[in-house]
């Protein structure tokens, strides 16, 4: 008898690796992923948990690789940072069938898992662009730009560089105050760090004096740039959601 | 800097310039090389939205609003009674460094009112690029507006500091400029255009020889014309887009729709709607012709001068050419697809990739994401008996029309309802 197995994982993506390991390795059909952290439901599942290991995660990975193309590389660590709940099964369904398969899968935007992680994939690029976007930097006495920042989805990965890139000659942290860890950027490299306590966006006492000033001009450019009768309110909202307003200058 | 006389000048300088239409901050190639300040590589960013709904990338903002000209349409016009301002050179090196550094911006889009003359305003423009790349080292998107009889020389410096050049040919015809902006001539507006399409391609020739070779206008330029202020037909409008489009290689035409602000009786009067359902189908043929592979003229000729308010201009083109349809979307051509009524480019390319998996009926489009609301008339799918070819075309019309939500609805009925 297929007894439903739950396989508890850390909700690090080796981790994850690792539950796919131990499919293929004992041949389990009938599974359900989840994080350490979430609920379990299932009274008469059989519960296993999944201990990260470095080595197996490198050969499920480089398995991966040898299959995959770089769209579905991609998608595999897009979908993980969406850390939307369950979507750890249609990344598996996805690998499954990448390895299954002898032809290229990425192009079958019909099959239900391909799409889905498309789905996904394009949910995530769009947060991502957002932030790009939506990152509002405040400059800090001690000369550091800060910005805080709530992304749906663990987007932080996907916007270092951009960032790195863009503000090569400044001090920045960008932090994302739902999972409590930011980028630091020293003018030389950008790493990963925790805040004790993470500045709140109307805090005017760490701020520079200039730091308000300009907050005044950037929202008095963006109240004259508008042009009242051509007013469009939903448009408005559709491309900037109520949701991000409480960090953007222009809103405060 | 005296923050309250800054604060004045910024209120006045971006409400005059917020009719210029372009904020587009792609297309250039310039990259953070030298650890400095920007980059303006690759897709372009909207950091936030007006109310109005559109696109905040740039700031965009005059040097001054004093101008020597008469433009009837323009609200920095000489004979209009408004309150008047300039920034000086570091004045506006400061906001964008300062804006740009909080990632309010992806850059500066900056134009001015004419004083004095052509060249001395010119001037002033180009050193403020200057001043930005080489003692800031900013990287960062730059928009010049080239003033309309700048000379070649300072055309030229202008290029090598901003990515993107544009002269705004103001209105679509000859004879609309010299009613409505006696003091301008459609010659000074194509003699810099064509200054600036001869130096690109001199510098893309350059740059097979040498990859030193410095950016020279990497964005390439644009023009905007206003629509609805002074008569013209939707053809007019169109073909002169193609002429400019055609002839000086722009990357983009802007269409404006004119915002009643003067009393002047040669325009509409204040109140009158903005045309904004018409601007919106003159972008949408816009798109057509440089992506969809139309040509202007299939749109718009002298039998359909106008393009159709109520529906967007490839279903007006599909109705009236019931021969080309229905496209089969397994076997057709991707240009053929391109013209389906409610497939756009990225789903085009979608049914081609997913149709050698199998055979696509009209629920794999579905699946696909593909809205088939509008499409379904116009296509074969391996569904059995979809197409409902046996309709006349105004039957089509019709149900492609009640089914129809569009953003546009109400302000369509309510700007119909005019004639």
């Amino acid at each position: 008898m297929n007894l439903l197995k739950i396989l508890i994982y850390d909700g690090s993506f080796e981790g994850l690796l690792c539950c796919i390991f131990r499919i293929y390795e004992q041949k389990i059909l009938v599974f359900k992923i989840v994080k350490k952290n979430e609920p379990l439901s299932d009274l008469f599942a059989e519960n296993i948990e999944i201990h990260t290991d470095e080595v197996r995660a490198q050969r499920v990975w480089s398995g991966i690789q040898r299959k995959a193309g770089k769209i579905s590389i991609e998608r595999i660590l897009m979908a993980f940072l969406s850390e939307i709940q369950g979507e750890e099964h249609t990344i598996i369904r996805y690998v499954q069938y990448l390895i299954d398969s002898k032809r290229n899968i990425e192009d079958n935007l019909s099959h239900p898992v391909v799409q889905r992680l498309q789905d996904v994939v394009k949910m995530v690029n769009r947060e991502r662009h957002r932030m790009k976007a939506f990152v509002r930097f405040q400059l800090l006495t001690d000369g550091i730009y800060y910005s805080g920042i709530e992304p749906d989805f663990n987007v932080l990965p996907l916007i270092k560089d951009h960032f790195a890139h863009r503000y090569a000659d400044q001090q920045w942290i960008i932090y994302d105050l739902r999972r409590n860890y930011g980028l630091y950027y020293d003018l030389k490299t950008v790493s990963e760090m925790e805040l004790e306590i993470a500045p709140k966006a109307n805090a005017n006492n760490i701020f520079q004096e200039e730091e308000i000033l300009y907050q005044e001009l950037w929202k008095k450019y963006f109240k004259h740039t508008n042009i009242e009768s051509r007013k469009n309110t939903a448009l408005h909202i559709r491309h900037v959601p109520k949701r991000y307003w409480k960090y953007l200058t222009e809103k405060m | 800097m005296n923050w309250e006389k800054i604060v004045d000048k910024l209120s006045i300088l971006s409400d005059a310039a917020k009719y210029d239409v372009s904020c587009a901050s792609s297309g250039s190639k310039r990259s953070n090389t030298n650890k400095g300040l920007g980059d303006a590589r690759g897709m372009g960013i909207c950091h936030t939205y007006t109310e109005d709904g559109r696109c905040v990338s740039l700031l965009k903002i005059l040097l001054t609003n004093h101008c020597i000209f008469d433009c009837a349409y323009c609200t920095s016009r000489k004979s209009n009674d408004i309150k008047r301002a300039a920034f000086t050179v570091q004045e506006v090196v400061d906001l964008t460094i300062n804006f740009y550094r909080r990632n309010y911006i992806e850059g500066l889009f900056l134009s001015s009112g004419i004083f004095k003359d052509a060249d001395f305003t010119m001037e002033r423009l180009v050193s403020i690029a200057k001043k930005l790349r080489t003692e800031h080292k900013f990287n960062g998107y730059i928009h010049l507006k080239a003033i309309p009889g700048a000379s070649k020389e300072l055309m030229n410096l202008a290029a090598l500091y901003a990515d993107r050049l544009s002269v705004n040919i103001e209105l679509p015809t000859i004879e609309g400029l010299k009613e409505l902006a006696p003091d301008k001539n459609r010659a000074d507006m194509e003699r810099p255009m064509n200054d600036l399409k001869t130096g690109i391609q001199i510098y893309k020739e350059e740059k097979k020889k040498s990859r030193f070779t410095p950016l020279f206008a990497p964005a390439g330029q644009s023009t905007q014309m206003v629509v609805g202020a002074s008569g013209e037909s939707d053809m007019q409008i169109l073909y002169t887009a193609k002429y400019f489009y055609q002839k000086y290689h722009l990357k983009r035409v802007y269409y404006s729709g004119y915002v009643p602000i003067s009393t002047d009786t040669r325009l509409p009067a204040i109140g009158t709607a903005v045309p904004m359902v018409r601007e919106n189908r003159l972008y949408q043929t816009d798109w057509l012709v440089r992506f969809y592979g139309f040509k202007v003229e299939e749109i718009v000729n002298p039998n359909f001068p106008d393009l159709e308010l109520d529906k967007d201009p490839k279903l007006a083109w599909a109705l009236r050419h019931p021969e080309f349809f229905p496209v089969d979307i397994n076997t057709a051509e991707l240009w053929k697809i391109y013209r389906v009524p409610g497939i756009g480019v990225q789903s085009a390319l979608k049914i081609v990739k997913a149709r050698n998996f199998q055979k696509l009926r009209l629920d794999h489009l579905k699946q696909l994401g593909i809205a088939t609301n509008r499409a379904q008339y116009f296509i074969r799918t391996a569904s059995p008996m979809n197409f409902q070819a046996e309709l006349p075309s105004k039957g089509i019309e019709q149900l492609v029309l009640s089914n129809y939500h569009g953003k546009y609805k109400n302000i369509v009925q309510q700007q119909l309802s005019l004639f």
